[in-house]
């Protein structure tokens, strides 16, 4: 008996492990990244992923005209800058903070509604390829009345 | 020794030894073996470089859906009036049995309590995030909204923007929560809920009024710019039949939404120094007519109101 609930126990304990590292992205996006919305408003959506050096990701958003927003794309600590990039929905690129030096905010105001994409790319430390290391980044965005 | 303890300490050493096992078979990916014959560290290089090559086009893609707050925030700027009685009434919470009809609801009742929230209804808000609470309670969505939020909630009840706050907060605990366990479909379900609840808020307020140079008309058009990526959404979870509930019916929108033409002019950023913040300058027009218009308010209203019933 004793056994078993010692084995349902570390089942329950490796299944958590991922979730566990979901967890941990959660309260990076809320503790971290959230707070340097400030002024801005959160506008209360959830996006952070665990992802890889090397890797990239694409955020499909709309913008409504008339509307200060802040986009921030924040990356955990063991990954190097994280690169992003705003593009509408003619492929114009309108904003790219590896010219910014990789500042990890941006603000902006429409003057027209419209779709963008958010482009996040998480580069490659110094060339290495061997052991990519893997983090949480996070896109969030706030917004503040005219 | 006490023999159980004996039995005790081996199973504890053996549930070490398998820990230790398990959390080094989660960071196997990305460390190269140490150890090992050379064939084995060959097939790794060549491993190496076609997972470089995986990840040089690999590509992770995310939908961003508006959200209650950003819904209700929207309508509010467009000069949007407080009108209790579109509200879904709380009554009606008691009827809501399945997960869809909680997932929807929930989106719904945060709404509500966002749109009540802006217009500073501080009795409105308070029965709305308890309606809330009580389909989050009902998803299983744990601390989405718990007594402490409530009771923060009643503190500041007369600060907007606390109340704001605590409303994102709440969206963001029930969004991370299902998507940690692989229930974005329930999430993205919510945030369908809470959009159409908004456009039926909006189209109800334009009433009789002229559509032309009407604001909360352009908020009702700009919503068409969302509606696909719904599509994507949803589609990527058909398997869940509420998910290909609710797909059907935001598929039925976009046929009228199909109807409205928006044109975009490019876009020119021009970026202020003193704030630092960019303008996308640029020009849009659309072709809405009153037939369409009416159409979409139909369909909204239909739709809405068997989410509610």
């Amino acid at each position: 008996m004793r056994k078993g609930i010692l084995l349902v126990s570390l089942v329950a304990l490796l299944v958590s492990l991922p979730t566990s590292a979901n967890a941990q992205c959660k309260q990076f996006a809320k503790k971290i990244c959230k707070v340097g919305l400030t002024p801005y408003q959160h506008d209360g959506n959830y996006h952070a992923a665990l992802l890889i050096e090397g890797e990239e990701a694409e955020l499909y958003k709309t913008f409504y005209s008339d509307t200060d927003y802040r986009i921030g794309v924040c990356g955990a600590g063991n990954l190097s800058d994280i690169e992003f990039k705003i593009v509408d929905s003619n492929g114009k690129v309108l904003y790219n903070n590896r010219y910014e030096d990789f500042e990890w905010k941006w603000d902006f105001r429409l003057e027209s509604s419209q779709q963008l994409k958010i482009v996040v790319k998480v580069p490659v430390a110094d060339g290495n390829i061997e052991e990519p290391a893997e983090g949480c980044v996070a896109i969030m965005f706030g917004f503040k009345d005219d | 020794m006490n023999k159980n303890l004996l039995d005790s300490g081996k199973v504890l050493m053996l549930l070490t030894l398998f820990l230790a096992a398990g959390v080094s078979g989660c960071n196997s990916g990305t460390k190269k073996a140490s150890d090992g014959n050379a064939e084995e560290e060959e097939f790794m290089a060549v491993m190496d470089d076609e997972t470089q090559q995986k990840l040089q086009t690999a590509k992770r893609i995310f939908y961003s859906l508006p959200s209650p707050i950003e819904t209700a925030k929207i309508l509010h700027s467009a000069g949007a009036t407080y009108d209790e009685s579109l509200l879904n009434p709380i009554q009606n919470q008691s009827g809501y049995i399945t997960n869809l009809d909680m997932a929807l609801n929930l989106g719904i009742y945060t709404t509500d309590l966002s749109y009540a929230s802006l217009f500073d209804q501080s009795q409105a808000t308070l029965s709305y995030i308890e309606a809330a609470k009580n389909m989050a309670d009902g998803l299983n969505i744990l601390d989405a909204i718990n007594e402490e939020t409530i009771q923060r909630l009643e503190d500041n009840i007369n600060n907007r923007e606390i109340i704001i706050d605590i409303i994102s907060e709440t969206l963001l605990n029930s969004s991370s929560y299902l998507k940690e366990r692989g229930l974005e479909s329930t999430a993205t379900i919510i945030l369908v809920g809470g959009w159409v609840e908004g456009l039926y808020i909006a189209t109800q307020q334009v009433g009789n009024d002229p559509i032309e140079n009407n604001k909360i008309v352009e908020r009702i058009i700009d919503q068409k710019l969302s509606v696909d990526f719904m599509i994507k959404l949803l589609k990527e979870a058909e398997d869940d039949p509420d998910a290909g509930k609710v797909l059907a019916d935001v598929q039925n929108l976009k046929t009228t939404f199909d109807k409205i033409e928006i044109t975009l002019g490019e876009n020119t950023p021009v970026v202020d120094p003193e704030t630092n913040v960019t303008t996308l300058k640029s020009s849009s027009s659309h072709n809405l007519t009153k037939p369409v218009f009416d159409e979409l308010v139909n369909k909204i209203t239909d739709l809405r109101n068997s989410y509610i019933s």
